[in-house]
């Protein structure tokens, strides 16, 4: 017997045009955010030094004395290379995001609907770069591809699509028998239309929710590229190689180390929060 | 006898993944721009090692040949030849992943140790002030570098508390067992919050399960029910999200490696980058993945014995 | 007058693990513009997955094994995927059950209504939205202009499958496929919702297969009926003559489980036994388990869909002998009082 089905609200697409309901979790994560990425833009208002003259003369030097947070092993003020340390990889870790979400949702989309071979053959090739630690696999990729920002963006995006593919194709097959998707195939409207006005809407929430843990990951591929030394180059600023460079005096200047590792842990709990605001706003658990 | 057949079935699945992590491998060296030979020595190389390095790569050959190579060296265990130690890529991997392997077990162990008794406190105690503390940890733990993580642990118990040692993998086994502590703990840090998260989701379905009501309608405690109803339940998705996460814990491992200087194939992997020792880093980089597809086996068929839902079928 | 709809001898599989389910097993109907036909039956007959089929909407991995489907004097299943999508969806329209999951929750209604005439249609945007509010309104929603805007999830359940019968004829199909249309209402809206298409039947003579497994709904809005069970047409004619004739026992006995409003308590007495297992051949009749007027022929012997009367048929041996059937299916009235 088919039971009648209360109105359960299903409606949860990113697009679901209800007021953007706020709640606690979304805005202090926004807010967060907000606070970050205005502090990396204004940087130069926020500091007069300079993040890379060297200044050998005042290596080192503790907090205070018009360098707020001391100098580094060179002399250089390490609030501005904080601040400008943002800047570089707030915008990698963002940008080294789009193009997997790009990329993977469109395969995922494509191999959801159509099935057969093509979703067959992509889901083996997730299966196998899955397989390969992130790390590993974007460390031997920058090696491979030579340092720089552009090799980052390349090794992110060659290991990052596999989960938007993933992700969203898991939502198609699902989307895909609802009557919506049905009725769109029933009346005969071309394909394209029914993917992008019928089936993206609808399957693309859990996909940003996901990106937002993602920038979250890949700020962490970065910092720990520069860590390693394989980062973006020198003598750019990053939180990665401030770390690094401050893990030798971690007896003496402990901060230099502890305090750009808060900054990161800080935007991934700004970024966590949102991606927690979004699915608890879209009544997901 | 059905679990042996699953045990056979999951083995032959891993063979088109292997092939494949091998394909991923092979091609690694074609990514590099330009030629491979000069680029990977730098411009300071001699004609002389360029030359040598694209004769033991087979760079001359068309590439279906290289690949046979490849695989035909592989099958014998030869995953290629270091040119800076001038030894075996086999002999170094082998020589190193000893380090490497404890720490993945160890960290595993006291990432359970810690993860699983939060996760059951917080299913219990749904919506208090416990609840909520325990889940704002993956919210803070997500973004933490874990090699950031193993800086602040060398300051807090090495340095200043002088508790363990911060570098170094010991020489007998009692010192394995303190050099490790740190290490392991930091990567053990790492896979917390994602074991939390997972744990304690799958704790509460238990929870709200129609035995579980049954059982406190039979009149039993709450600790009685935490204790002989959840636990197995808890082992079973412990294992379960374990097995998801490999690859990420495996990960880890290599950059809180560099932070100890524990002598793996992680630090293998990082020093033949620098000495851009392309074979190297190559055989690495196919020992982490069999590595993680081996764990994800072991995890399936854990998996499988633990919880008798499981379609072998 | 031709039909619009023609199936013969359709048959569907879907491959399962533990072997193939045999889910419809040879239904012929057809249907014709202006004319309501109704296919009813208990979950599991076959009759939602006999209208997907129809519409080439069959779920991975069910398949057609056997049969043609004739739309408008043309057998589709030559035709090649995209020329079948094109043929059935100029022809036929098809509404569904529950309205919320049937609409697009990311798109106004009114763009929904207005889809098709822009896309498939090529009518210009502007006119298109002038024919979306007049379908609005043609199909009873007040003040169309204002709802034109509004998200599915705004609106009520009722109001919502009124949108998706304006969605079905802005493609001005001569026929509708309705799957359970009324199902996930209330009595009232229900009512409400088969009076739209009652009279769009009347006033713009479009054709209606209407599947439900509620006789009531049947009854006030089909003049045909087919009765499936087991994947199988059991028995079809006149919805009057059925209802208060039956000549199978199947559909006395889906009579008998119609709730009667009159009664304080709304009974929904359900048919005893459980439904065939589709997996298995079947060599007699699928209802013969459950039939309480069984005779040994019944379970050897696959009785065939044989006219009795006129425009009546019957699968059942024990057609013509209706009078002898046990009192209790033969007589729903009689069954009902002593419940």
């Amino acid at each position: 017997m088919t039971t009648a089905v209360g109105p359960v609200a299903r409606g949860r697409g990113l697009a679901a045009r209800r007021p953007l309901r706020m709640n606690a979790t979304l805005a202090a994560g926004l807010a967060l955010l907000g606070a970050l990425v205005l502090a990396a833009v204004f940087a130069p208002l926020l500091t007069s030094w300079d993040p890379i003259e060297q200044d050998l003369s005042r290596s080192l030097q503790d907090p205070g004395n018009g360098h707020l947070l001391g100098t580094d092993q060179l002399g250089r003020d390490v609030f501005a290379r904080l601040l400008y340390g943002a800047r570089t990889d707030l915008r990698v870790g963002a940008l080294a995001v789009l193009f997997p979400f790009l990329i993977g949702g469109a395969l995922g989309l494509v191999a959801g609907w159509r099935g057969g071979w093509f979703d067959l053959v992509l889901m083996r090739v997730v299966d196998i770069v899955v397989a390969i630690p992130f790390f590993v696999l974007v460390i031997a990729l920058v090696f491979a591809l030579g340092s720089g920002t552009r090799s980052i963006y390349i090794a992110i995006t060659l290991v990052g699509w596999v989960a938007y593919a993933r992700i969203v194709r898991g939502e198609v097959l699902v989307a895909k028998e609802q009557e919506y998707a049905l009725a769109a195939r029933a009346s005969g409207l071309p394909t394209y239309r029914i993917l992008l006005r019928h089936l993206l809407p609808n399957v693309v929430l859990q996909a940003f929710v996901f990106s937002m843990s993602d920038i979250v990951l890949s700020i962490l591929a970065i910092v720990t590229l520069g860590y390693l030394g394989l980062g973006v180059p020198q003598p750019t600023p990053d939180w990665g190689s401030m770390i690094q460079e401050g893990q030798a005096f971690i007896f003496t200047k402990w901060y230099l180390a502890a305090v750009p590792g808060l900054a990161v842990v800080i935007t991934g709990l700004a970024l966590a929060l949102i991606a927690d605001g979004f699915v608890h706003r879209s009544g997901r658990r | 006898m059905r679990y042996l057949a699953y045990v056979l079935r999951r083995l032959v699945a891993t063979v088109p993944v292997l092939f494949g992590i091998s394909l991923i491998v092979f091609f690694m060296i074609h990514l590099v721009p330009g030629d491979p030979a000069k680029t990977l020595l730098g411009i300071r190389a001699t004609d002389k090692a360029v030359a040598a390095l694209q004769k033991s790569f087979g760079l001359d050959k068309p590439l279906w040949e290289q690949y046979l190579d490849f695989m035909g060296r592989l099958a014998h265990g030869d995953l290629g030849r270091s040119f800076f130690y001038n030894v075996d890529a086999s002999e170094l991997v082998s020589g190193r992943l000893p380090a490497t392997l404890w720490l993945v077990v160890s960290a595993t162990v006291l990432a359970l140790l810690i993860s699983v008794p939060l996760a059951v406190l917080a299913a219990s105690r749904r919506g208090s002030a416990l609840d909520q503390v325990i889940r704002a940890v993956p919210l803070v733990g997500l973004g933490m570098p874990a090699f950031w993580v193993g800086i602040m642990l060398v300051l807090v118990f090495g340095l200043k508390l002088r508790l363990f040692p911060v570098s170094g993998f010991g020489d007998d086994v009692a010192g394995h067992l303190r050099s490790i502590v740190l290490p392991a703990l930091t990567v053990a840090l790492a896979l917390t919050p994602i074991l939390i998260r997972s744990l304690r989701t799958s704790m509460i379905a238990v929870l709200d399960s129609d035995y579980v009501v049954t059982a406190r309608a039979k009149g039993l405690t709450h600790r009685r029910i935490i204790l002989s109803h959840t636990l197995r339940n808890a082992a079973v998705s412990s294992v379960t999200v374990l097995g998801v996460n490999v690859a990420y814990l495996v990960g880890s491992t290599l950059v809180v490696e560099r932070v100890f200087a524990l002598p793996g194939i992680g630090t293998l992997m990082l020093d033949s980058i620098f000495n851009r020792d392309f074979a190297v880093v190559q055989a690495v980089t196919l020992v982490f993945a069999v590595m993680v597809v081996a764990i994800n086996l072991l995890t399936d068929l854990a998996h499988a014995a633990l919880d008798p839902r499981v379609e072998l079928s | 007058m031709t039909a619009l709809l023609e199936v013969h001898d359709l048959n569907v599989e879907i491959p399962l693990s533990s072997g193939r389910l045999h889910a419809v097993r040879g239904v012929s109907l057809s249907a014709s513009a202006g004319q309501a036909v109704g296919l009813v039956g208990e979950s599991g007959s076959g009759k939602s997955l006999t209208l997907r089929a129809v519409m080439d909407l069959l779920p991975v991995p069910a398949t057609i094994t056997g049969g043609t489907i004739v739309v408008n004097g043309v057998d589709v299943s030559r035709m090649s995927a995209k020329q079948r999508r094109e043929h059935l969806s100029s022809a036929m329209a098809m509404i569904f059950q529950d309205s919320l999951t049937a609409l697009n929750p990311t798109m106004r209604v009114g763009d929904q209504v207005a889809e098709v005439p822009v896309r498939r249609l090529g009518m210009s945007r502007s006119s298109a939205r002038a024919r979306a509010t007049e379908l609005l309104d043609q199909v009873g929603i007040k003040d169309p202009e204002r709802r034109y805007r509004a998200y599915p999830h705004e609106l009520s359940g009722g109001m919502r499958q009124r949108i998706c019968i304006a969605i079905a004829l802005s493609a001005e199909p001569g026929l509708i496929l309705a799957d359970e249309p009324t199902t996930a209402l209330d009595v009232t809206i229900q009512a409400q919702v088969l009076g739209v298409l009652a009279r769009l039947r009347r006033d713009q003579g479009v054709g209606l297969v209407l599947v439900t497994h509620d006789l009531a709904v049947i009854s006030g809005t089909c003049e045909h009926l087919n009765v499936m069970y087991g994947g199988r047409i059991v028995e079809d004619g006149p919805t009057g003559e059925l209802i208060h004739a039956p000549r199978h026992p199947y559909t006395a006995a889906l009579l008998r489980s119609v709730p009667d409003p009159d009664l304080p308590v709304h009974r929904l007495l359900s048919i005893a036994g459980a439904p065939p297992d589709l997996l298995e051949a079947i060599p007699g009749c699928a209802f013969a388990p459950r039939c309480p007027a069984v005779i040994d022929r019944c379970t050897t012997e696959q009785p065939p869909l044989a006219p009795i009367g006129r425009m009546r048929a019957s699968a059942c041996w024990r057609a013509h002998d209706h009078e002898h059937w046990p009192p209790d299916i033969a007589e729903p009235a009689a069954g009902e009082m002593r419940a």
